[in-house]
């Protein structure tokens, strides 16, 4: 059974023009009284009406979490991007790597998502600045220069405190998402937005188990 | 011999006929052959490829059951599979349905109740159907709407017990809310005690809001001891009483000795060049053997061995990592409890994971003996056909094929098709058949393919996500006589949960003999003559009168012990012996 469908695959499905309204969560009818439901052999179930509610659609806050999601794994990127020449520990390139390599296709899936459905797939290398800082967990512009600055165990500290940081701002861009009512309810996104949780907080406590083996005052190399 | 250079020959011996040569061997490159690749994509009319695998018959989801626009969305998938008598249940995100096939080439369709949440893993007790739900859109109403509200009674994630009387009609008799939802579950029966049956059921998704259910925490365990990670939710269903299902236990099954309940693999890699490793807060899927009193439990960052001789209180007594591993998926014992494969859903199924690009032990099966409740590693099986990266591709859900004296196994890899291979000796799993279609669409990836490939009664049947359902029927080969399949076909069940394993047991027939014999005669080239002596002796004593055959059976069978001591299989010869004996002494 699928687990912890991902990213690529689960949004690569097939490519189709946008017939749902994007709203269509939030306007679905109200709930009806529950009387057990119809069995049917199958062939009745061909009206259009049928389909239609069987179309939990996406919501518009469904759309705008990608959007910005892109952009938060974006900064992910800059980040990874620092660690070259300024880590001390081998561990930390490895951790990095890894980072890289799952936000970066984290991202190719949120565009695909966003594109099939006709809605804007940002470009994650022309953020808009306003949109970088404001979402939990982004590193300031003045954040981001520390880290530039720092190299060797300073660098390795300061990194993982700063990933732990932007990724728990996914966690919480993730509770927000569930916390909005009609948010989170076709199956592609619940994949989705669920394995970012998933794979950040395994993220999160695995850098924090590296962080206490990196003394807090570290001598400079 | 590494386990990546055994499955490159594996691959290419899986394609020589016999009547290639060595040198070919050495010169032609692996796999190149393989009628799998290559084949032509399309929903309906994609290029197939089977090899001692007849398909029998096709059937497509039912209308309103997909998206024509999205021929790919999880929403109206297919999933997984369970049988009682002429019925198989089949699973989808969006419902619930059942097929009459009491005519296997024209199974009929009896019922399609849409009840949408996912993924829709079923199970049946007697005339109770469990279905799992986990996605936030799940309703108690089975509505296909959604739920617009964060919080919401009306929200359902767990298992739905159904009364299946009538299949035609399934009538909801009980709902058990869950914090993670269930993504699977399995049902787990008590010989001790017929009244009650347990499910166990594995959550893998976020953890809702205490508001919607009370003690739900989705706080990590240093902070809140009470978290709901790191367990699994064991439900007790009294069989007379369904409404009264209710958890009973919230077993740390994860605890290290010291008590910390996240005492297994903490996520990450196993050094360089190794497989990132999900962290074990979760089962993704738990296999129990109930005869030999154990479980397995794929569980995310590890595969765990439970006692369950206390099905309501089931305890942890071994656990395996692998480097090789991403996500343990699920499990499957051999019939004699002293194997378990267990898969790796490495790309959780929606992704490409069989090109021929990506490492053979990584996605594949891993099979491992059990030696004094001890699993210890032995092989790695993946289907050696490369795909393409428009087919989404990893090991899947499968079941044991009753071939007596071997083990073999069929199963799903989603677009990788239908993969049967033997694994009676588990450092050298080898393929014996398959079936393959071409992607849904030859330029991208849409989600489709084999969802699980079942045994049940003699015939294969398989759940195609996108594409409905498939039976397939075994073809002799040199891999499979007639005896062995027709022996197989012997082996005839009232039900089939394959996740609650129950123990083959042949009949004494003359063709389970025969099968035996096959067996050990393909194992070993040496004892062509023995066997040719073994069928002779068979084919006359069945001929013969009743006394005279008692006679000549009784001296097979003692010849037979005999035999066995000096084989290095002798279980297996011995079993033949048994089979041979109690021809004899029911000879009338």
């Amino acid at each position: 059974m699928i687990s912890r469908i991902s990213r690529a695959g689960a949004l690569l499905v097939a490519a189709a023009a946008l017939v749902l309204n994007g709203c269509a969560a939030r306007t679905a009818p109200p709930a009806r009284e529950l009387p057990a439901p119809a069995a049917s052999d199958g062939h009745d179930r061909h009206s259009a009406s049928a389909l239609e509610t069987a179309r939990v659609g996406y919501a518009a806050a469904d759309v705008e979490f990608m959007q910005r999601m892109i952009h938060h794994h974006a900064q992910a990127l800059v980040m990874t991007g620092l660690v070259a020449g300024r880590a001390d520990r081998r561990e930390l390139e490895l951790l990095a790597g890894r980072i890289d390599a799952s936000q970066r296709s984290e991202i190719e899936s949120m565009r695909r998502w966003l594109e099939k459905r006709g809605e804007h797939a940002p470009d994650p290398s022309h953020a808009h600045h306003d949109a970088m800082t404001s979402m939990p967990g982004m590193l300031t512009d003045a954040q981001l220069a520390e880290l530039r600055a720092a190299t060797g165990a300073t660098f390795d500290r300061l990194f993982l405190e700063r990933m732990i940081q932007h990724h728990e701002g996914a966690l919480s861009m993730v509770a927000d998402l569930f916390a909005t009512p009609g948010a989170g309810q076709e199956s592609e996104i619940f994949r989705f937005a669920t394995d970012v949780d998933a794979d950040q907080r395994a993220e999160i406590a695995r850098m924090r188990n590296l962080l206490n083996t990196i003394p807090a005052t570290p001598n400079t190399r | 011999m590494t386990s990546k250079t055994l499955l490159a020959l594996l691959a290419t011996a899986t394609l020589l006929t016999a009547r290639e040569t060595r040198a070919q061997l050495d010169s032609t490159p692996a796999r190149s052959t393989d009628p799998r690749v290559g084949l032509a994509g399309g929903l309906d009319d994609a290029r197939e490829a089977a090899w001692n695998l007849r398909h029998v018959v096709h059937r497509p989801r039912a209308e309103g059951w997909y998206d024509p626009d999205d021929l790919g969305t999880l929403r109206y998938s297919s999933s997984d599979l369970a049988f009682r008598g002429n019925v198989v249940f089949q699973g989808a995100f969006h419902g619930l349905q059942a097929w009459d096939v009491s005519t296997p080439a024209d199974p009929r369709r009896i019922m399609a109740l849409p009840c949408p949440g996912g993924q829709g893993d079923v199970s049946v007790h007697g005339n109770l159907l469990f279905m799992s739900v986990e996605e936030t859109r799940g309703r108690v109403d089975c509505g296909t709407q959604g739920i617009i509200d964060t919080v919401s009674s009306e929200r359902f994630r767990g298992v739905r017990i159904f009364d299946i009387s009538d299949v035609a009609n399934p009538r909801p008799v009980a709902l058990v809310q869950t914090c993670r939802g269930s993504h699977t579950h399995t049902l787990v029966t008590d010989p001790r005690d017929a009244a009650n049956v347990y499910i166990y059921v594995s959550g893998t998704s976020r953890v809702r809001s205490p508001s919607e259910l009370a003690g739900c925490s989705g706080r990590p365990p240093e902070e809140d001891p009470n978290t709901s990670y790191f367990r699994i939710e064991v439900i007790q269903v009294p069989v007379a009483a369904p409404q009264n299902a209710r958890i009973v236990n919230m077993p740390r099954i994860f605890a290290d000795s010291a008590g910390a309940i996240a005492g297994l693999w903490q996520g990450g890699t196993h050094g360089e060049g190794t497989q990132r490793t999900a962290v074990t807060n979760q089962c993704h899927d738990i296999t129990v053997y109930g005869e030999i009193g154990l479980a397995a439990g794929a569980c995310a960052g590890n595969g765990i061995l439970l006692d369950v001789s206390d099905p309501a209180n089931p305890r942890r007594i071994d656990e395996v990592s692998d480097p090789n591993f991403a996500y343990w998926h699920s499990a499957t014992f051999s019939n004699d409890g002293r194997k378990v494969i267990f898969t790796d859903e490495w790309g959780g199924g929606t992704q490409p994971r069989c090109r021929a690009t990506d490492r053979p032990e990584w996605g594949a099966d891993a099979i491992f003996s059990i030696e004094m409740r001890k699993m210890r590693f032995r092989s790695y099986y993946k289907i050696p056909a490369p795909q393409t990266s428009a087919e989404n591709c990893v090991a899947h859900n499968g079941s044991l094929i009753p071939v007596p004296g071997r083990d073999i196994m069929v199963q799903g890899w989603y677009q990788g098709g239908i993969s049967v291979f033997d694994f009676t000796d588990p450092t050298k799993p080898v393929e014996i058949a398959f079936f393959d279609r071409g992607p849904v669409s030859d330029t991208s990836l849409v989600i489709a393919g084999f969802w699980a490939g079942y045994w049940y009664n003699g015939r294969i049947y398989g759940s195609e996500m996108a594409r409905g359902l498939d039976i397939f029927e075994l073809q002799p080969s040199e891999y499979l006589t007639q005896n062995e399949i027709d022996a197989a076909k012997l082996v005839q069940v009232d039900v089939l949960n394959p996740q609650n394993q129950k123990r083959i047991v042949w009949p004494a027939q003359f063709v389970v003999a025969r099968a035996y014999v096959d067996g050990l005669m393909r194992r070993d080239a040496k004892r062509r003559s023995w066997g040719q002596g073994v069928h002779a002796e068979l084919a006359r004593a069945e001929k013969g009168p009743a006394a005279a055959r008692r006679t000549a059976l009784a001296r097979l069978a003692t010849r037979l012990d005999r035999d066995a001591a000096n084989a290095p299989d002798a279980e297996t010869v011995r079993a033949l012996a048994g089979v041979v004996r109690e021809l004899g002494t029911s000879a009338r």
